[in-house]
């Protein structure tokens, strides 16, 4: 198997191409456009017979994906930061529709003040849309996440779409070797897009529609029943894809040293990488913490979550997002799952790397200092200039 | 005695929920007489939201798509790219979408549709303001109208800006063809919608749809009002082709505007001065596109 050396970004593109996307549609913006630029090569070189609308919105490539995608074509697009806010009506409509697109995001802050670097904000706020989430630590993983996003996106029991996102520059432009699977091994993995409940020339029916309050509830039911499907869906397909290539990604919230741990700190994305570093490095001086990379955001993966919970009593969030609030999305979400939970951990919510401010091992060594140290402060944000606290009462 | 033009053929079921004496339903039937069955309508939210009739029930014997308000340039671009992806050849692709969808907040994607040369068909029924809603301006909305958001008060006389020429605006993007129709013209109606039929490339019709509750007449007078709309001059029936005008009714002498505004209510409040502006405004275009027209 050829190993390349590649970008996160060039891994996108090569995963839509492997998956032979049949049309992609899609807006420049920093820093995800060396994923639409690579997939203009390939299809402009013939090696992808796909058709590419080039839009004049993320709002309109959306539109297109899912307009294409109701006649039974295989869909890709890719977005990040404002782009993917623009997009944020049409992710509802492509849930709804139960389009399985699958598209790339390279996680950008959120304007004022403009910024391109890494920050999840952009996609934390799409995670009320109905898509699938994954986050992404390497290019391997960014090229594996989705190719398999297709086949779990078009499973016949979950028809979702699905993003995967990778932190900007950290992944979208940093090159990584990745071993690129053959053609052959992703045609094995990923049959062609059999679609159902599509429109057809000739045939009456009308998708999209419109409803009383008689059966809206229903088709909203459908959606969420069709998201507890996906734990055992993604199971299944990462099986396969293991079978096929011989990687797998360990789930959606694989865990690193955790067996008799003190504390562990939940990660989404590249500060993973940082975080098992800084888990050995306190291991070697016998303190007993862990990592637990939350890969999979949408839906939560609340099992695993609780199962967490049930054998750690100390466990951190970090939040590399903003959403508004007193405390971090991903905290609340963990905290929402791990509430029913007869003994609940201590928890305490990280908020820090925003705006593509690095996070460096000092400051993970900091968060696993307050969990074991017991802080008061249920949220803190750290690596700030001047550092401050932040509390649920001002 | 007089051949009939129009295709016996309906694709239009009886059972829509359109009101009494709607264009917007003529409109439709008339395309798609002249496109037949395998053809996909593509809709964004417009009074043929509901026209098309609720879950699970559907009004047209054709496929139909409903997508967000804004994107309906964008929609029927994406259905092309299916449909030529996936090899289905024998298809025509219909963006059916109202005025405010179009000329205001679908605009930039009908202009990226044009821009991409996409292979489609885009009609924008016009009545002239936001129906649907409840008859709020749109930038269609003529000068001087009264809608909801345009009342008639001391200090307001209806809709304070002219009409929004979405014709200019298309054929400044040089579309394969671009045409006025009007229901009141069925024949000229489908006799162009199934010449753009034979034409690939993006292709537009601006469709007039008298609308009675949002014009304020009664629902019987729908096609009479369509008439007058064109034999006034406010709204000229021609076609753009290769960037020549011609146009396809034109009268020894048009009727005053006034025969065509008095028997609205929402131009009732219109002063004689009011009437002679617009009347003046109407000769002045009519001119221009005579002008357009002898360009050739």
């Amino acid at each position: 198997m050829p190993l390349q050396v590649i970008s996160g970004n060039y891994a996108q593109a090569y995963a839509a191409k492997l998956a032979r996307v049949q049309v992609i549609s899609a807006y420049p913006i920093t820093p995800q456009t060396t994923i639409v630029e690579k997939l203009a090569d390939f299809v402009a070189s013939g090696e992808l017979p796909a058709e590419y609308i080039k839009v004049e919105s993320e709002h309109s490539a959306m539109q297109v994906c899912i307009s294409a995608a109701s006649l039974g074509a295989r869909t890709y697009t890719a977005s990040s930061s404002q782009g993917l806010l623009l997009m944020h009506e049409l992710l509802h409509w492509a849930s709804g529709i139960r389009a399985p697109i699958v598209m790339g995001v390279a996680n950008r802050a959120i304007a004022p003040p403009l910024s391109i670097w890494t920050d999840h904000s952009d996609t934390i706020a799409q995670r009320d849309t109905g898509w699938i989430q994954y986050y992404a630590e390497s290019n391997q993983e960014v090229l594996d996440t989705a190719l398999m996003a297709f086949r779990l996106a078009e499973h016949d029991d979950v028809r979702l779409p699905a993003m995967i996102t990778e932190d900007a520059f950290y992944l979208s432009h940093t090159v990584e070797p990745v071993d690129v699977p053959s053609q052959e091994q992703a045609d094995a993995f990923l049959p062609p897009y059999k679609a159902r409940d599509i429109l057809r020339p000739g045939e009456a029916a009308r998708l999209g529609s419109y409803i009383g309050p008689d059966l809206y509830m229903e088709f909203r039911y459908k959606v969420a029943r069709a998201m507890t499907r996906v734990p055992g869906v993604m199971a299944a397909v990462e099986e396969e894809y293991e079978r096929i290539t011989g990687r797998n990604h360990g789930g959606p919230l694989p865990t690193y040293r955790a067996d008799d741990a003190d504390a562990v700190l939940i990660t989404m994305g590249t500060a993973t990488t940082t975080a098992r570093s800084v888990v050995d490095a306190l291991r070697a001086r016998g303190e007993k913490v862990a990592l637990a990379k939350l890969r999979v955001f949408r839906p939560l993966p609340m099992h695993e979550l609780r199962e967490l919970a049930r054998t750690v009593d100390r466990i951190g969030v970090l939040d590399r997002s903003y959403t508004g609030g007193l405390v971090g999305a991903a905290y609340s979400e963990v905290a929402g799952a791990m509430f029913p939970a007869r003994e609940r951990p201590l928890l305490r919510n990280f908020i820090a790397g925003l705006g593509g401010r690095d996070i460096t091992p000092p400051m993970v060594e900091t968060m696993y200092r307050r969990l074991l140290d017991g802080s008061d402060s249920e949220v803190e944000w750290i690596g700030l200039k001047e550092r401050k606290e932040v509390t649920v009462d001002g | 005695m007089a051949r009939l033009t129009i295709p016996a053929e309906e694709y239009m079921r009886s059972g829509h929920a359109a009101c009494p004496g709607c264009g917007a339903t003529l409109a439709m039937r008339y395309v798609l007489k002249g496109l037949g069955p395998n053809t996909i309508v593509a809709i964004p939210a417009c009074c043929w939201t509901v026209i098309g009739t609720p879950f699970p029930t559907t009004v047209l014997k054709v496929a139909m798509l409903d997508n967000a308000f804004e994107a309906t340039g964008a929609s029927i671009s994406g259905l092309r790219a299916a449909a030529d992806a996936l090899k289905i050849h024998d298809v025509q692709i219909v963006g059916f979408a109202g005025d405010g969808g179009t000329a205001d907040i679908g605009i930039q994607a009908l202009s990226g549709m044009l821009e991409r040369r996409t292979d489609a068909i885009y009609v924008m029924y016009d009545n002239e303001a936001y129906m649907n809603t409840g008859v709020q301006r749109s930038g269609a909305t003529p000068q001087g109208a009264r809608t909801t958001t345009t009342p008639i008060r001391e200090g307001s006389r209806g809709k304070s800006e002219p009409k929004k020429d979405v014709m200019a605006i298309v054929a400044a993007h040089d579309p394969a063809y671009a045409a006025t129709v009007n229901v009141a013209f069925p024949e000229d109606f489908v006799k162009k919608v199934q010449k753009a039929a034979t034409i690939r490339g993006p292709r537009f019709f601006h469709a007039l749809a008298p609308c009675p509750p949002g014009w304020s007449f009664p629902p019987e007078k729908s096609i009479e009002l369509g008439r007058l709309a064109t034999d006034t001059n406010i709204f000229p029936l021609y076609e753009i082709e290769g960037g020549r005008y011609r146009i396809t009714r034109k009268l020894g002498r048009a009727r005053p505007v006034a025969e065509y505004l008095k028997v609205q209510g929402r131009f009732a409040h219109l002063s004689p001065a009011e009437v002679a502006a617009i009347q003046a405004d109407v000769d002045a275009r009519w001119k221009r596109l005579l002008d357009r027209e002898a360009l050739g």
